[in-house]
């Protein structure tokens, strides 16, 4: 029973991540994005890692999605011409992709993994997690902070640039006067001008 | 059980990160007005860092529950990391300012790049490996791209950041395979793993397939090279330098703590491996170059092929071939600093000297500085007695004593092909008109340590005992 959901869900979550790169619609790319963590989610749970899971729909497709959608809808890209040379290379591609897959699956015809998975039984998964990663993990859970700090400079480097910032100035607004921004204009109506010329 | 971990081992990395979070806050605070003050501040960093770190060697182990290791070979590397990375950016300074680039954003990726350099050194575990891995690239891709009005560069760093994340997707691909037959993620216990178990070597070297596909990326190995030329040419010569210089010694500290101090025992597996990269890397590196006209392209086949030599050395499976290999990590770092040292003196205000061309009569208007380029021309191509020639000579000798007489003729015919090219720019540089008024605008303490850095590789291959005397050490 729990290999046939397995299987259900790992060809969901297949589908969802090829379906993700296939797809010409960023919009629908990025829906397929939820779909596959969504799954992954659903096989941690399965591995009674129920923390992790919810973390990851909690993060990932919680925040993270939002934000991508943010930049898939802001950004105005036009993608015929992006996609042009997929048909072309196509067939190449798939044949060395087969290829790499056939060898893998020659390489690997026998099952090695052999790791009897333990569940700790009593434990709370979460606690024993966190006990782990502030303990034990400490060093790499530091690094990867760091990491994330780096991403942030790094983001900001490339985008935040002194003449292209538009900065608002609350005093200058205030102080505006009407003859600065109104100018009255005096427009003649297009019915005199038509009597005009017929007269 | 749980153990406090011995923090002293870890010093320089703690106070590496400290001193980027208060340059960071200077640079947020300051803004670009006082960008002189960052760059000393980073300057004096990376300096007491490598006095944190010569002052600590002797002492090592593992500590933070294994891993991270402290030993011989990670303080040399350390060491060596943070005092090139000194003369990059004292070399790029006056070649950032001219291009407005010189922005404290910059000082701060270097400065956490080191860090990711320092990280991966010390790494005895594959998430603490991937996570410093993870760490320097990202500065380096923002790096690249930071010169954001230049094309080129921006299509650099387009093709670095893909290429660079899907190696990495390869390099987590293998760890997780190999994590899942030996059931441990530490290096040390992988290792315990490896030497016991029977009948999983197939798998073993299908993951191992896919951690060398990594590394070969980060090292730049045929064939998987092919970032490299555009992003040297492509990124601006300071960045260039940058990513030319110190992270090839952190890859080399990746590859000997994955597969010599992880995956010893799968040897017979990985030396085929290696030998297809470096002779591959040595023919295309050394072949191509010919037909490159700039200068900073040429430089990138000839790392290629450079990378080539000190894959050979690791391969031989030896002490001596992996002291070999680390001598000739070192010495290329040291070349490469010199050589990209010279385009950034050169090059000024609207002007880069990355062309070959560029260097036509150099010799006419500043004779010292052709003679430097001559003598690191002629190191990179191998002759005595310059570094380079004892690099190439223990390279080749150490795959000799394996009995792997093929690949070491290789290496000879490639690095004959190989010095026409490096003998063309010295002809240039004495033989030809000039075609532009050669100026040096640099201070003169850039130009004294430029040339007190080339004199050391002269130097170094006079008297190389010394520094082969300390990596034999290393691998003891």
């Amino acid at each position: 029973m729990e290999k046939i959901i397995f299987y259900a869900f790992a060809a969901i979550l297949l589908f969802a991540a090829t379906m993700v790169i296939t797809v010409r619609n960023p919009v629908r790319a990025a829906l397929f994005l939820v779909l596959a963590f969504f799954t992954s989610a659903a096989i941690w749970l399965m591995l009674q890692a129920e923390f992790l899971a919810i973390s990851l729909v909690l993060v990932y497709v919680g925040a993270v999605l939002v934000l991508f959608l943010f930049v898939v809808m802001m950004l105005d890209i036009d993608l015929a011409p992006l996609q042009e040379g997929f048909t072309k290379y196509l067939p190449l591609g798939i044949i060395v992709a087969a290829l790499i897959v056939a060898e893998m699956i020659t390489v690997l015809n026998a099952p090695q993994f052999d790791i009897a998975a333990t569940a700790v039984a009593g434990e709370s998964n979460t606690r024993m997690l966190g006990r782990l990663l502030y303990t034990v993990y400490v060093y790499p859970f530091e690094i990867a902070s760091v990491i994330l700090t780096v991403a942030i400079v790094a983001a900001i480097t490339l985008t935040l640039r002194e003449h292209s910032r538009k900065l608002q100035d609350p005093g200058k607004q205030v102080a505006v006067r009407k003859q600065e921004r109104v100018r009255l204009v005096d427009l003649r109506s297009a019915k005199v001008d038509k009597e005009e010329k017929q007269s | 059980m749980f153990q406090v971990p011995n923090m002293q081992f870890a010093l320089p990395e703690m106070f590496l990160l400290g001193m980027a979070c208060v340059i960071l806050l200077l640079v947020a605070f300051t803004g670009v007005r006082r960008v002189e003050w960052v760059y000393g501040l980073s300057q004096l960093t990376l300096l007491s860092t490598a006095l944190i770190i010569f002052w600590s060697i002797g002492d090592g182990g593992l500590t933070f529950a294994d891993t991270y290791v402290k030993d011989s070979l990670s303080d040399l590397l350390k060491l060596s990391i943070c005092l090139v990375n000194v003369l990059v950016l004292l070399y790029s300074s006056a070649y950032l300012k001219a291009r407005q680039l010189m922005q404290g954003e910059f000082y701060v990726l270097a400065i956490f790049a080191t860090l990711g350099m320092l990280i991966m050194v010390s790494a005895y575990h594959f998430l603490t490996l991937y996570l410093g891995l993870e760490l320097l690239s990202l500065c380096l891709y923002a790096m690249v791209a930071m010169q954001r009005d230049s094309a080129v560069a921006t299509e650099a760093a387009m093709k670095y950041f893909i290429l660079g994340a899907i190696a990495s997707g390869m390099l987590l691909y293998g760890m997780s395979i190999i994590y899942g037959i030996t059931g441990s993620l530490a290096l040390g216990e992988v290792a315990a793993a490896v030497s016991m178990s029977t009948g999983n070597e197939t798998i073993l070297s299908f993951g191992l397939v896919f951690l060398i596909i990594g590394i070969g990326f980060k090292f730049g190995a045929v064939p998987f090279h092919m970032w490299l030329p555009d992003v040297y040419h492509g990124a601006p010569t300071a960045m260039t330098l940058f990513i030319a210089a110190a992270p090839k010694i952190a890859a080399f500290a990746m590859l000997v703590r994955l597969l010599v101090e992880g995956l010893i025992d799968l040897h017979s597996h990985w030396q085929d491996m290696l030998i297809m990269l470096a002779v591959l890397s040595m023919i295309v590196g050394n072949v191509v170059a010919i037909a490159q006209t700039n200068l900073k392209r040429m430089l990138a086949y000839s790392t290629i092929s450079h990378v080539g030599f000190l894959l050979m050395g690791v391969l031989s499976g030896t002490q001596e071939g992996f002291a070999a290999s680390l001598f000739y990590t070192l010495i290329y770092a040291l070349m490469t600093l010199g050589a990209f040292g010279m385009i950034l003196l050169l090059s000024r205000q609207g002007y880069e000297a990355e062309n070959i061309e560029d260097f036509k009569g150099l010799s006419r208007k500043q004779p010292w500085f052709a003679l430097m380029m001559m003598i690191l021309m002629f190191s990179m191509a191998g002759i005595p007695p310059l570094a380079g020639f004892y690099a190439k000579l223990l390279v080749i000798k150490s795959v000799i004593d394996v009995d792997l007489l093929s690949v070491a003729i290789v290496a000879v015919i490639t690095s004959v092909i190989g010095a026409f090219y490096y003998l063309r720019v010295i002809k240039v540089m004495y033989f030809d008109k000039p075609l532009v008024e050669h100026t040096v605008t640099a201070s003169s303490l850039v130009q004294i340590i430029l040339s007190a850095n080339i004199l050391m590789v002269l130097g170094l291959g006079l008297f190389p005992g010394m520094l082969m005397k300390i990596c034999s050490i290393v691998f003891v």
